[in-house]
């Protein structure tokens, strides 16, 4: 198991170092740097200098080392677009509020969808179950900007129900986090169904039901329970999904979190910014995929892949 | 977790969910068959839409006309004009263009990288496996956002940069699929009777092995075509896609939706259209799945 850890770790480290080369000259093979004229109008020498107190006067290569040097240190620079503001400090601002939707977001769709598919399993092939699946259908099928424009339409423009945007108050939390959650509410309703649907064949739960145990109790303590087991690797990549925010969510509703940073770092060429965010980006996709990994391991005791 | 409590001799009785499957099985299969004909026909339509565009649309998707602008949808424009007056209808219809073109090609790609590079690593296995599977991990560990905003950045926006910064992606999943199939498929009775009579390897791999994989490849990039039309509609959304005048339903709904509290019919009518078509090739890709994957069908 120790082993194990150690191993897939490394390799995280190893996926890091990649992207960070593949970002890394990416990012310097868009044409125009962070400086240019027709961002801020400044004479030759007080360019070179800016330049030179961001070391990009140096050879590429130095650069790609010394920002691995600094990173080492958990030094990730200053960021271009907010002067004065550190890439840790600026993340730190404003990634709280992304992960306060995105972490609504993952509450509902986990409990929604949870509740639809065991709703829809249970009651195979009733008007609840054709509701579950159009419910998940329609979560899968239209985008975020989609959703997000239809309901503002809808709650904002036609009924005057609801803000259209802001991060004020709760009131204006409910359209951005309903837009933000169908779609995982779609997908783990979609996969709870499958999964409990198989469970419900299975000769423990006949065992249980012939026991004379009530329905709640079977449910819950015997199909449950081991139909989430699969679940996980389902559930484990919309984490890394939802907490590092859409663009589109917060970009329609005007959520003051890090989704336009995506857009606008890679527009002012915010080369620490962009290379903070591809960081974080790879760093949570790969430890939810380890940690599913190990969840699966502990919640499965057949499983044994060590 | 203790799961496997069945001791005993497991009785033979059938329980009630269970009796009352045979006919549930049947009108399930009906149902889903019916979402798959729905599906089929909304693509077919697309298609039509898009082949005939210029004898159902009243005028070209750029002619202005700023005398007409900001028209709500009326019997003239069924759905209305923009801010320089061009007719919404017209350039609905002739987005469905961009939306299938991005949708078909990216998808052809990710086949034509995907499924070589899944048989190599599934087949060959060693090395050639190792290397495949290190570059799928690394891709998929990168956000895949930011990777197509730095591709249409670095390139420019136009057509043929954004299938390849969607296909750049799109093949992942066709290509873990294929080497996990046919690491199965190699092993099967079938292949083996192959051998036994003498085939060659090469000869088991391409005429008895990837007979079988294709069933599930069509599938997979069934279902990868609605990924495909969302990532260009949103690329066009941000304004990085397809560039004006040329219209695509993502643009559209990008221009639209700054407008959405006084003229809601300019983002209304693209966004419908999203929506139906990712539907139409999600439902086709369920039912062909069933039809023919039969083994995984069991949704």
């Amino acid at each position: 198991m120790g082993r194990y850890v150690v191993s897939r770790v490394a390799a995280i480290v190893g996926t890091l170092l990649i992207i960070s080369l593949l970002v890394f000259v990416l990012m310097h093979a868009i044409p125009g740097g962070p400086f240019d004229e027709d961002k801020m109008p400044l004479s030759p020498a007080s360019k070179a200098n800016i330049l030179r107190s961001f070391g990009l006067h140096r050879p590429l290569w130095q650069q790609y080392l010394l920002y691995l040097w600094n990173a080492a240190h958990l030094n990730f620079g200053v960021s271009y677009q907010r002067p004065g503001e550190s890439v840790i400090g600026l993340l730190a601002h404003v990634w709280p509020v992304t992960m306060h939707l995105g972490g609504m977001a993952l509450g509902i769709a986990l409990v929604g969808g949870l509740g639809l598919g065991v709703c829809a399993a249970l009651r195979q092939n009733t008007s609840t179950d054709y509701l579950a699946t159009g419910v998940a259908v329609f979560g899968l099928v239209a985008p975020h900007f989609v959703l997000g424009s239809l309901l503002i339409l809808l709650f904002s423009t036609l009924l005057g129900l609801l803000p259209a945007g802001g991060w004020e108050t709760p009131r204006n939390w409910i359209l951005p986090v309903l837009t933000y959650s169908l779609a995982p509410l779609g997908v783990v309703a979609r996969y709870t169904r499958v999964s409990v649907l198989e469970v419900l064949t299975a000769d423990h739960v006949r065992t249980a039901w012939a026991k004379g145990l009530s329905a709640r109790r079977v449910v819950l303590r015997h199909v449950l329970r081991n139909a989430m087991i699969p679940l996980i690797t389902i559930i484990g990549p919309l984490v890394p999904d939802l907490l590092t925010g859409s663009l589109f969510v917060e970009g329609i509703f005007r959520v003051p979190g890090l989704g336009h940073f995506f857009v606008t770092s890679v527009y002012d060429r915010d080369y620490p910014m962009i290379m903070g965010l591809a960081l974080l980006g790879t760093l949570l996709i790969s430890v939810t995929y380890l940690a599913s990994d190990l969840l699966y391991l502990l919640a499965d005791p057949r499983i044994r892949y060590l | 977790m203790t799961s496997q409590t069945a001791s005993g001799p497991t009785p033979v009785t059938l329980l009630l969910p269970r009796a009352a499957r045979g006919r549930q099985a049947w009108t399930r299969r009906a149902f889903r068959n019916r979402m798959a004909l729905v599906g089929a026909a909304i693509v077919i339509m697309l298609v039509l839409l898009a082949l005939v565009a210029p004898w159902i649309t009243p005028a070209r998707y750029d002619r202005t006309d700023f005398g007409d602008a900001w028209q709500f949808p009326s019997s003239r424009h069924w759905m209305g004009t923009d801010g320089v007056g061009r007719d919404v209808y017209s350039r609905v219809i002739y987005g469905s263009r961009v939306s299938l073109l991005v949708g078909f090609t990216a998808q052809a790609l990710a086949l034509g990288v995907g499924l070589p590079l899944g048989l190599a690593a599934g087949v060959l296995g060693g090395r050639v496996d190792f290397a495949v599977m290190r570059a799928v991990d690394a891709l998929t560990a990168f956000p895949q956002l930011l990777f197509a905003l730095l591709i249409m950045v670095a390139l420019g926006s136009g057509l043929g940069n954004i299938l390849l910064a969607i296909g750049l992606h799109a093949w992942i999943p066709i290509c873990r699929l294929v080497r996990a199939q046919s690491l199965r498929e190699r092993e099967q009775e079938y292949a083996e009777a192959a051998r036994a009579e003498g085939a060659g390897e090469i000869r088991v791999v391409l005429r008895h092995i990837l007979p079988n994989l294709l069933a599930p490849a069509i599938v997979a990039v069934t279902l990868g075509i609605p990924q495909a039309i969302f990532t260009e509609a949103a690329l066009s959304f941000l304004g990085i896609g397809i560039k004006p005048p040329t219209p695509s339903w993502g643009q559209m709904v990008g221009v639209g939706v700054n407008d959405i509290r006084f003229y809601w019919h300019l983002a209304f009518f693209p966004a419908v259209m999203i929506a139906l078509t990712m539907a139409g090739f999600v439902l086709l890709g369920d039912g062909l799945r069933d039809v023919l994957d039969p083994r995984s069908a069991r949704t």
